[in-house]
């Protein structure tokens, strides 16, 4: 067994990025959520939408959700993923609102079906930085 | 108001092409578009004293300095990607109603299919949309890269809730085909498509297969606007901007939270413009609808409310968008079958059918066209045109 190193794109770890992902990397999924209005966030942002308040805190979320819509993969439009069609990038909506893009661990691709239970299963992906999969639920 | 404040009076375009390539920068593709749109309205170049570029496709210092513009007083480009010609459209119209300039040039051009190549996006490319760094940080690392796939979380939502189907997709593709063999000058003029070979082609992002996507072409088009006071005085008949506008789905830079998925620029920036343009949707002879993939047809024909949300695939079905149909759409072939000139084109085309010089695709007494624009995360932009 050959060692290979992981190619694929990764996030840039800078800024509310990253405290999105060392969460991850600590094997909790949290979101933003406003401490003025209670309104959770995704993608991370300075401000609330809702309510304007920069005051805020990362929120547990409880890591399960429904599969919202998805697309499969067939041909690759980037080149490190040219060697992993066919694949199935996921929205999952989860419990508390917010929606956010992943792939299912488990799922084969012509399987899916948009309202399937899912949870975060999460993968380590470099020694920094974890990504926030899901499995069926 | 805007109403019928200004015209465009110019169009130009280079020819289109996939192999070999045009041969020529994107600068010099520009520029012959936009010499050739200059020289069409009667117009000296040096007379031009407005030009809004393309996103990322040459600046206007550069452009003005090419054409020996040495009064250029109004400079701008909107960043709605394919929604950007149609809103700099209503950007141009606004600066010459105003006086802030008197003739604006629109250019746009790229070698899509020679050049770097749309379909290898890479994280770099994404640094340039509005979007960019979200995808970067939250789509790439799983592996949600493109247009394609991005617009295909869109319409598999849209085909869950409102049943729409492969074969309603397939009919956009086919009527885009249906026109752009009644027209020359379209890359798959001669090239029949049935629906067996629609729903053979191979997957490529589903619901998408690669006969929903658009072509990868090289080649430029441009136009001139100026006021409906200068209009009259030069050598076209004059084309009035009844109603324009543009917008952006909420939010704009990020697709998978917005709490109306099918809510996009269009949504808002339709109403906008035909309160403008002070028409019903039944008044429209034609529309130009910027199909970068099938859906976004249907997606569009709902938004600008041609028909319900949810009634689209049926629209489009049995020739409802094709020549002698409810409303022909992309009398010219669009980006699916003419060339994919960044929706620059559509507008070109509308113009064209509104003077009456199409030939075997002239829709019949043409009066007003709508022509609209999509980028980015679904931008939108609209124009309403007349003779």
């Amino acid at each position: 067994m050959t060692e290979t190193t992981y190619d694929k794109p990764l996030p840039r770890m800078d800024g509310l990025s990253k405290e999105f992902y060392d969460w991850c990397a600590k094997g909790e999924l949290r979101f933003q959520r406003c401490k003025c209005c209670g309104a959770w966030r995704h993608v991370p942002r300075d401000i609330c939408a809702e309510c304007s308040s920069f005051d805020w805190e990362w929120a547990l979320s409880s890591g399960r959700g429904t599969v919202f819509t998805w697309t499969v993969v067939a041909r690759a439009l980037h080149p490190a993923f040219g060697t992993s069609t066919p694949y199935a990038p996921v929205v999952v909506e989860l419990e508390g609102g917010v929606r956010l893009l992943t792939q299912l661990t488990d799922v084969a691709p012509d399987a899916l079906k948009i309202g399937m239970p899912v949870q975060v299963d999460f993968k380590s992906v470099t020694p920094e930085i974890t990504l926030p999969y899901f499995r069926r639920a | 108001m805007l109403k019928d404040k200004a015209c465009i009076v110019g169009i130009g375009e280079t020819p289109y092409c996939r192999k070999p390539g045009s041969g020529l920068s994107e600068m010099a593709i520009q520029l012959k578009a936009a010499v050739a749109a200059i020289e069409d309205a009667g117009l000296k170049a040096s007379q031009i004293d407005g030009i809004l570029p393309f996103p990322n496709l040459g600046k206007a210092e550069a452009l003005a300095a090419s054409l020996g513009c040495a009064n250029l007083r109004f400079a701008a480009t909107i960043h709605m990607g394919g929604a950007a010609p149609v809103a700099s459209l209503r950007a141009a119209a606004l600066a010459v109603a105003s006086g802030a300039a008197d003739y604006v040039l629109v250019p746009a051009g790229w070698n899509g299919f020679s050049g770097a190549r749309v379909r290898e996006t890479t994280t770099q490319d994404l640094d340039s949309i509005p979007g960019g760094a979200i995808a970067r940080d939250f789509y790439m690392p799983f592996g949600l890269t493109a247009p394609p796939q991005w617009y295909a979380l869109m319409a598999r939502r849209h085909m869950h809730e409102y049943g729409t189907t492969h074969e309603q997709l397939g009919a956009v593709a086919l009527a885009m085909r249906k026109h752009a063999n009644l027209n020359p000058a379209a890359v798959m003029h001669s090239k029949p498509l049935t629906m067996a070979d629609y729903l053979a082609s191979m997957m490529i992002a589903d619901p998408y297969k690669l006969l929903d996507c658009c072509l990868e072409t090289d080649g430029a088009a441009a136009f001139v606007v100026t006021s409906a006071e200068r209009a009259r005085d030069l050598k076209q008949k004059p084309i009035y901007v009844m109603g324009a506008a543009a917008s952006q789905p909420y939010p704009a830079d990020e697709i998978t939270n917005r709490k109306d998925l099918h809510q996009v620029g269009l949504s808002i920036a339709a109403p906008e413009a035909f309160r403008m343009a002070g028409i019903q949707h039944s008044d429209v002879d034609f529309a130009e609808i910027y199909d970068c993939f099938t859906f976004e047809v249907i997606q569009q024909i709902e938004e600008a409310g041609f028909c319900k949300r949810g009634e689209g695939g049926a629209f489009v079905e049995n020739g409802g968008i094709e020549l002698g149909g409810r409303l022909p759409v992309n009398t010219h072939g669009g980006l699916l079958s003419h060339a994919h000139s960044l929706g620059l084109g559509h507008l070109v085309e509308a113009v064209r059918q509104l003077r009456g010089e199409c030939g075997p695709r002239q829709v019949k007494d043409a009066e007003i066209g709508v022509v609209t624009g999509w980028g980015d995360f679904g931008d939108g932009s609209i124009a309403i045109l007349r003779r």
